[in-house]
């Protein structure tokens, strides 16, 4: 029933292209699969209680190894692609290892990635000669205007199904997580480290593993986004701003079911394009002030995000007697 | 199957356990037992690995096993409960179990086995095995219980139970006491059972070890340790330890005593 379910909503959104329903349309679909896809990555290690507000700097080490591979000496995204996830990887060993070795959990473990976040945009801005700076960089112009070597597409149509796929892959990827042995150490993990160690549990290589997968999912969805907007700068795709963004929007859709993170993506894109349309760019700041009364909300009245809450919410009309549980996804 | 050697614990100036030595045979039980702060507590933790020895040794199945971690020690067959009770919250009754049957043997075993031995060892401890039920139900008695429970699921050759039944009623005690001498008959497991309330435990263990201020002061039968003068001296003030088991209905005014 559930597959069912999922092979119909996949082959709908799959035919939306051919619908015509026009360029900004499928922009804001493409944009929601990447960032839904993002927001699944960093999920997958913030449902176990492993806050990282520092994701932006695996998206910013993605998104700018490719385009400077590309740009430099000419590498296709295709080869730069495993390079800079290879990268995000060693950047998430290099402090997860110490953070979980030593036990740095919690609001400390957050700070320790608040901080990356602005090492790595830092990083960028200081290398300007290579990066371009604060100005941001533009992935080099392919010959052609479709080419499959540069991993540029001039029509949004082809974008929209690559994006797909790398989204449905987040999706099962997070299903993989939700089905295996290690979300039991995982969340074990998040309740009690000493006892998870009591009952056999490695606690240092659990969390680095799920770390780097979240890592190395985020540096994918960070090239993605490189490829589509063929424009990135240090502030979009690193840095503070971006990292608690991700943050907000995961607690917005709901971090504990699967498609809770997309449902962020739309949630915060619809905010912030009706924002943009009704008061424009002329209230500095406003957008800011908005996510933060939000984020607020959310956590004190829907703790488990949109879906998380609406899910629960039917789940308690069927069962009268209500689980204790998250609700899991579909 | 234990055999512990000069053990030593300093932290800074002060030594928590003061060079220990004790053996444990296959298949006993041995109770540890002290006022608070004779360093029964650090003892435990240095045999579970959540600690580590300044000095001496801890030999378990002939492996030298101090300052090892504690999952090494899991691994080796040495299964633990936490004095104050440290459930998996967001997993059923059954997943805690479950998580450790198949943690506590290193991943050796399917799935299927994991959640099977989970519950073998709920049936053991009486919780329900099924799968929705919530750890936020359990009450101080069945939150003890699940601790035991998920020590026994990594299937260990040497249980060491932490003060397991402070917080528990008469009644409760009782049914606690008899399950760890269960455990012990139909697993053959090594037990050490900390506890600073001594009444019950007097009945179950087979030999007794006394600390304070981190030596060992006293070992025994549990009837010799009950008459020895400087355990009465330190543990007990002056009055004799009545045993639970020795006089119908005093096993209350003992758990009483030791309380005091």
């Amino acid at each position: 029933m559930n597959r069912l379910l999922a092979l119909i909503g996949v082959l709908a959104l799959a035919s939306i292209p051919l619908l015509d329903i026009g360029n900004y349309y499928l922009h804001l679909l493409i944009t929601i699969l990447i960032w839904g896809f993002i927001y699944t990555s960093w999920s997958i290690m913030g449902r176990f209680g492993l806050v990282s507000l520092g994701h932006g700097a695996f998206l910013g080490i993605g998104a700018y190894t490719v385009t400077m591979l590309w740009n430099q000496i000419g590498l296709s995204p295709w080869l730069g692609l495993p390079i800079g996830l290879g990268l995000s990887a060693l950047v998430a060993v290099v402090i997860g290892y110490p953070c979980f070795r030593f036990r740095i959990v919690g609001h400390y473990f957050a700070l320790v990635t608040l901080a990356l976040s602005e090492v790595v945009r830092l990083t960028i801005v200081a290398l300007r000669d290579n990066t371009g700076g604060s100005l941001g960089m533009t992935p080099r112009s392919a010959d052609t205007a479709n080419s499959l070597y540069a991993l540029q597409f001039a029509d949004k149509e082809t974008f929209f199904y690559i994006a797909l796929v790398v989204w449905l892959f987040g999706l099962w990827v997070w299903k993989k997580v939700d089905r295996s042995m290690s979300r039991y150490a995982l969340e074990a993990i998040s309740e009690e480290e000493d006892a998870a160690a009591s009952v056999g549990i490695n606690v240092t290589r659990t969390k680095l593993t799920i770390t780097v997968l979240s890592a190395v999912l985020t540096a994918l969805g960070g090239v993605l986004y490189a490829q589509y907007q063929l424009y990135i700068n240090p502030e979009t795709v690193s840095g503070i701003a971006i990292s608690l963004q991700i943050v907000f929007a995961v607690i917005a859709g709901g971090m504990y079911v699967q498609l809770g993170p997309t449902v962020g993506a739309v949630f915060t894109l619809m905010l912030a394009e009706s924002l943009r349309i009704m008061v424009g760019h002329d209230v500095h700041g406003l957008d800011g002030t908005i996510y933060g009364l939000l984020l607020v909300l959310f956590i004190i009245f829907m703790p488990k995000g949109i879906l998380g809450g609406l899910l629960s919410w039917w789940e308690k009309r069927q069962s009268p007697p209500p689980s204790a549980k998250p609700a899991p996804a579909e | 199957m234990l055999s512990v050697t000069n053990l030593t614990k300093r932290f800074g100036g002060f030594t928590a356990v003061d060079r220990i030595s004790f053996a444990l045979e296959q298949g006993e039980i041995l109770g540890l037992i002290g006022p608070n702060g004779s360093g029964k507590s650090t003892t435990f933790n240095l045999i579970a690995g959540t600690l580590a020895p300044s000095e001496g040794s801890i030999s378990f199945l002939g492996q030298d096993i101090g300052g090892r971690p504690p999952m090494a020690a899991c691994h080796l067959g040495i299964g633990r409960t936490f004095q104050i009770p440290r459930p998996f919250k967001r997993l059923s009754i059954l997943e805690n179990i479950a998580v450790a049957a198949y943690y506590g043997q290193n991943g050796q075993i399917s799935r299927t086995r994991a959640w099977e031995q989970a519950e073998e060892a709920l049936n053991l401890v009486n919780l329900p095995s099924d799968p929705k039920s919530p750890v936020d139900g359990l009450g101080a008695a069945g939150l003890k219980k699940l601790e035991l429970a998920r020590a026994l699921a990594t299937q260990p050759k040497l249980l060491l139970a932490d003060e397991s039944l402070g917080g528990l009623d008469e009644h409760e005690m009782e049914q606690a006491a008899d399950m760890l001498s269960l455990i012990r008959r139909e697993k053959n497991i090594t037990i050490i059972w900390v506890e600073h309330i001594m009444g019950v435990l007097m009945r179950v263990v087979d030999r007794v070890m006394v600390l304070d201020h981190g030596e060992k002061i006293a070992e025994g039968l549990p009837r010799e340790v009950a008459r020895d003068p400087r355990v009465i001296e330190v543990y007990l003030g002056s009055e004799e330890i009545k045993i639970a088991d020795a006089q119908g209905d005093a096993g209350g005014d003992a758990g009483g005593d030791a309380r005091a």
